[in-house]
């Protein structure tokens, strides 16, 4: 394999993390994803938006295998991270999963308490002495801007927390595992805007460290927080490139309505 | 007034007061029972009951074998019945869910659910009874077994379905493998429904007469020997309510209290656990 991996993505520059080439998704019969290509830079912000079933939310479930749950669901081609094929049956998902975060919608913290929400996903790659794991919960807590919140109540259920707090947990319990790339889907749209200004701060400091794919239907979200920009319409990538350009000088038709607010 | 609205109010009358008759019908045939229950039930209750075995014809004694006797049935009906009606409850919810052996499974559950007692208890009986050659402890745990896994089969399959996928994704989406998506996550969600679920399954054995009278039958004495039949309360009153004897029909009012009280306990502990199930999720 050519090196591909030091892939340029458009004309910024950027180290490519993750590669779609030829991707084509099915939900049974139907083609939901038609021929994506497109490199996600790393350690930068990628957005995807579109309007509602544009295929935004099922291109990043393809990063993690998450579709590979529901029988009826399949992709093709290929999604190389750094230089393996995440798509090929030899790759390792549980691996895999452990390298790419995810972060749902709807907040999903586990029955269990705050520590326990964390020490979770690290007890599934790591044996830490109690005193390590006490520093990890700490560490991924802080990362999520929420070590201060919760300091003090580590041991209540994390179910009792607000829905913005709940989305932090969660962020923290990807991060704790120490992945390479944090995908995160819509997580902003069920919290208030105070705790959507937070989650979108965060998302500004976790680039520094992480690769960060989002989804949002909000475009202001994506205009903000994001440094690359994917405009999808019913499974097609429409048009792809530096979020300033997409948004202030897009060059096709689709997506200049789109981000007008013309449709969608 | 319109005539028409007074046929409507008229109407409406008509159809509140049948449908708060037909209620009070009901009920009052159940608060006639608990009330018989108790009365009689009440007056036979003792510390004797509690201390003496089950007299011989005429005589007065207590029922200490038969409460003994059921209760280490029931502990071993709900040992054998609980894991096995979790484990399939936990393939119907996560691994069968919509595969044509999921609905089959799910379809005959669901028959087995309402199959008569007095079917299991034959079945055990052809199963177990004919082929050791005598009735025996063991043939009526495992009568009460099969009559509970329905149960339990049906609520752990309903309660982790009111799991969303959504925490089932999350768990996966950290590389987690299904199993301990299941025990730690699902599981943990699903805790006080499954509980309640093996409550109601227990409640529901703790009465069957028929699937024992042709298992553990009955035992005069004090035997824990599961090899050998078994005093348990359901026969019991069975045989004692239909003698002749005074002192007989009184150990079976207060064998009858003795379970309806059992049963109420566990209804109402399966109930507060059930509210506790859906609030956290739903």
């Amino acid at each position: 394999m050519m090196n591909l991996s030091q892939d340029v993505v458009v004309d910024t520059g950027a180290m490519s993390k993750i590669r779609v080439r030829e991707l084509n998704f099915y939900y049974g019969k139907f083609h939901a994803l038609k021929n994506i290509n497109l490199s996600i830079a790393a350690n930068k912000v990628t957005a995807f938006i579109g309007p509602s079933g544009c295929g935004k939310s099922t291109l990043l479930r393809t990063f993690n295998r998450m579709y590979e749950l529901y029988p009826d669901q399949r992709a093709t081609g290929d999604i190389v991270l750094d230089d393996e094929n995440v798509l090929s049956p030899r790759a390792d998902v549980f691996r895999l999963r452990a390298r790419v975060g995810m972060v749902f919608q709807k907040p999903t913290p586990f029955p269990m308490t705050i520590y326990e929400n964390i020490a979770y996903g690290v007890r599934l790659y790591e044996r830490l002495r109690r005193s390590d794991m006490d520093d990890r919960v700490e560490w991924a807590l802080q990362q999520a801007a929420l070590w201060d919140e919760v300091k003090d109540k580590l041991k209540q259920s994390g179910m009792s927390l607000s829905g913005g707090q709940q989305q932090r947990l969660c962020i923290a319990r990807a991060i704790a595992v120490k992945p390479e790339v944090v995908l995160l889907d819509e997580p902003a749209s069920a919290l208030d805007p105070i705790s959507t200004l937070k989650i979108e701060e965060l998302i500004s400091e976790l680039k520094r460290n992480y690769t960060i794919v989002i989804v949002t239907h909000n475009m202001q979200q994506a205009a903000r927080v994001s440094d690359f920009t994917a405009f999808m319409y019913l499974g097609d990538l429409i048009e792809f490139g530096d979020t300033n350009t997409i948004f202030t000088n897009p060059s096709n038709k689709q997506t200049e309505d789109y981000i007008t607010g013309r449709y969608g | 007034m319109d005539w028409r609205y007074f046929r409507r109010r008229a109407t409406n009358v008509f159809n509140l007061t049948g449908s708060v008759i037909a209620t009070l019908f009901g009920l009052v045939w159940l608060f006639w029972i608990l009330w018989t229950t108790f009365a009689y039930g009440i007056s036979a209750i003792d510390w004797t009951i509690f201390t003496q075995n089950t007299p011989a014809p005429g005589n007065d004694g207590g029922l200490a074998n038969a409460i003994v006797g059921s209760l280490i049935m029931v502990s071993f009906a709900t040992l054998i019945g609980t894991p096995i009606g979790i484990l399939a409850g936990t393939y119907l919810a996560e691994y069968g869910r919509t595969k044509p052996i999921a609905s089959t499974i799910r379809f005959l559950n669901d028959i087995l659910l309402s199959a008569p007692s007095i079917i299991i208890g034959l079945f055990v009986y052809e199963l177990i009874v004919l082929r050791v050659g005598h009735f025996s402890a063991w043939a009526g745990a495992v009568a009460l077994a099969i009559i509970m896994l329905p149960v339990v089969i049906r609520t752990t399959e309903e309660m982790l379905r009111l799991v969303p996928d959504t925490l089932r994704e999350a768990a996966l989406a950290l590389g987690a493998p299904r199993w301990k998506m299941i025990t730690l996550v699902a599981y943990r969600a699903a805790l006080s429904g499954v509980i309640t679920g093996v409550l109601l399954a227990v409640a529901r054995i703790a009465g069957e007469t028929a699937p024992l009278l042709f298992t553990a039958l009955n035992n005069q004495f004090w035997s824990t020997n599961m090899s050998q039949p078994m005093a348990n309360l359901p026969v019991v009153i069975f045989q004692f309510a239909m003698s002749p004897y005074e002192s007989w029909h009184a150990l079976a009012w207060a064998g009858s209290l003795l379970i309806t009280l059992s049963v109420l306990v566990l209804s109402i502990l399966a109930r507060t656990l059930l509210r506790k199930a859906r609030m956290e999720y739903s």
